[in-house]
């Protein structure tokens, strides 16, 4: 079996080269610049110095990313749940129909639209106010933390709920059945009975979700004014303002140990699960 | 408790969360027309949950869509003060920002298609038919460059680009595309090229086929609705892309996302918004014909 190996080493090397070249090597690049000080030697310097000047921010940042992942896994939950167990056809067609929407929107035309519409004088509190619903002095604008946490939930739920549903929709109907002639809510069923069975698609629908929240530029610079904001845009901005490579790569770093965190306890979770099993 | 929990994300609505007690509490005597009101009151429920739920989704979008044709629209006005097309003849003229950089855009999409193919479907074929040693980690190490906060990955992707003159030109932009891409075309490949049919293969090698003429003849035609689909995921993932371009192309490169940022940042929201539908249009198309390419056997697949 050697030759077919080789061959086949030979035709993914491509592939592999452009990987090594385009990420594995910034890669290294990123740690290096963040570990290493001016003189050469190994420091903590610039971690010292991107504590200093951004602590706020990166409490900020996994405040968003954290809010944003538990209310996209509340909606998800709650919109698979009524496509899979709703027992009014009509909602669930029309339901079906309507959630996929925002799901290959990208991130910068919805931080477009949601530029305007949670304006203070945009779609949302001009429709509220029409309706009666509130006072025109009432109105605010939603365009800070609420408002890239409205964008970014908009944005993944589609995503999550799509893999959830999915998962939802492979599981034995007979269990789902069984619970409800027992005598069981749908609301018990959908807690008790189906979400542990897919819990495991959930987790990596929000952990992707966490990670892409985590890296996204547009939407904090976009959605949101200037202080405080997301590490993202920190590091744009030590790059762009004072070619500080060593400060936003250990901001760089910082990001890669949060989402690197949510990576592991992931895996903690699935290691688990498989000994259960 | 059938017709009466209400799973919605209206939930909030605080009509839900007072009108369930009463339901409970109602004499056996009654509960004939009780029933029936309570089916009633489900029923607005839903409607009205499933309306805030629509208003959510499309006001964003609506409040693009009314900027992109509202000449002037300021403050007290609910709505825009006049509607024209104006906007929409700066964005379309031959020789304007918008038209040059939907060039460029739908330019560097197709050069990055060709690359993630050229690389993705001999990759995708070893992936799915080869022994190859740490299969598990090769894929992984696809999905990394998608896995990871990229923004720290292009600020260096970009010094380096910038050592050796790639910075501000399209094949800079084309490489960290195609790179960024990467993860959909060879997955998606792999999963195509694994569910054909090993048999169809066999068969024809039988005949006396040579092995690369079974790749092309019949292996590839049968893969190709795959990777069809994931030259689509790669093309819009390029056409979309603003992050990497923001650090790696500019000046010089203007894409349409870089565009659109300028126009939103500058405060000109029509020009922002058009770019914004423009963008929206291949987005929402491949929404509805993404099933088509991606069939079942296919779908279960991925990743694996």
């Amino acid at each position: 079996m050697a030759r077919p190996s080789f061959f086949g080493l030979l035709l993914i090397a491509p592939a592999l080269a452009m990987i090594c070249a385009l990420f594995l090597y910034p890669l290294g690049f990123s740690l290096a610049a963040a570990f290493t000080e001016p003189g050469g030697g190994l420091s903590l310097m610039h971690f010292r110095k991107a504590f200093d000047l951004y602590s706020t921010d990166i409490l900020f940042t996994l405040f968003i990313v954290v809010v944003s992942t538990l209310l996209t896994g509340l909606f998800s939950i709650a919109i698979a749940g009524i496509l899979t167990l709703g027992e009014t056809p009509w909602l669930v067609a029309a339901l079906r129909a309507l959630y996929r929407w925002p799901l290959f929107i990208p991130f910068i035309v919805a931080a477009q639209c949601m530029r305007t519409f949670l304006a203070k004088n945009g779609l949302m509190n001009n429709s509220l106010v029409a309706l009666g619903v509130m006072e025109p002095l009432q109105a605010t604008s939603f365009l800070d933390w609420r408002g890239i946490i409205i964008t970014f939930v908009w944005k993944q739920v589609p995503f999550v709920t799509l893999m959830l549903a999915g998962a939802m929709a492979s599981i034995d109907r007979a269990t789902i059945e069984a619970g409800r002639n027992l005598g069981a809510s749908r609301i018990r069923v959908l807690i008790e009975l189906v979400l542990p069975q897919v819990v495991q698609t959930l987790l990596v629908g929000l952990v992707l979700s966490f990670v892409t929240m985590l890296s996204v530029l547009s939407v904090p610079m976009m959605v949101a004014g200037s202080q405080p904001t997301m590490l993202t845009v920190d590091m744009a901005f030590r790059i762009n303002s004072y070619g500080d490579y060593a400060t936003a790569n250990a901001l760089g770093v910082i990001s890669y140990a949060i989402a690197g965190a949510v990576a592991w306890i992931y895996l903690r979770h699935s290691v688990k699960r498989e000994v259960q099993a | 408790m059938s017709g009466r929990l209400h799973v919605s994300p209206a939930n909030a609505e605080p009509l839900a969360v007072s009108r369930d007690p009463r339901a409970t509490s109602h004499e056996p005597a009654s509960s004939a027309a009780g029933a029936r009101v309570w089916v009633l009151g489900s029923t607005v429920l839903k409607i009205l949950g499933l309306a805030v739920f629509a208003f959510l989704l499309f006001g964003p979008l609506a409040n693009l869509a009314l900027w992109s044709v509202a000449e002037r629209w300021y403050t007290p006005f609910k709505l825009p003060v006049s509607y024209g097309m104006r906007y929409w003849e700066v964005v379309f003229r031959p020789t304007g920002d918008a038209m040059s950089s939907l060039m460029t855009s739908v330019g560097i999409a197709c050069l990055t298609v060709m690359v993630a193919l050229a690389v993705s479907v001999p990759a995708g074929y070893a992936l799915a038919r080869l022994k190859l040693p740490w299969r598990t980690a090769l894929m992984i190490l696809f999905l990394l460059p998608q896995a990871f906060p990229s923004v720290a990955i292009y600020i260096n992707v970009a010094r380096v680009f910038y050592s050796i003159g790639l910075t501000g030109t399209i094949t800079g932009v084309v490489l960290v595309h195609a790179a960024h891409g990467l993860v959909y075309s060879v997955w998606i490949a792999a999963a195509a090229f694994a569910a054909v049919d090993r048999d169809l293969e066999l068969a024809a090698r039988n005949i006396g086929a040579s092995p690369l003429r079974t790749f092309f003849t019949v292996t590839l035609p049968l893969a190709a609705p795959g990777v069809m689909a994931s030259a689509i995921f790669v093309f819009l993932e390029s056409l979309d892309e603003f992050t990497g371009t923001f650090f790696v192309g500019v000046p010089q490169i203007t894409t349409l996302p870089l565009l659109l940022y300028n126009a939103s940042m500058g405060g000109n929201y029509q020009i922002a918004s058009i770019t914004a539908l423009i963008l929206l249009v291949p987005s929402v198309v491949f929404m509805f014909v993404i099933e088509r390419f991606l069939k079942a056997d296919v779908l279960s697949k991925v990743g694996q």
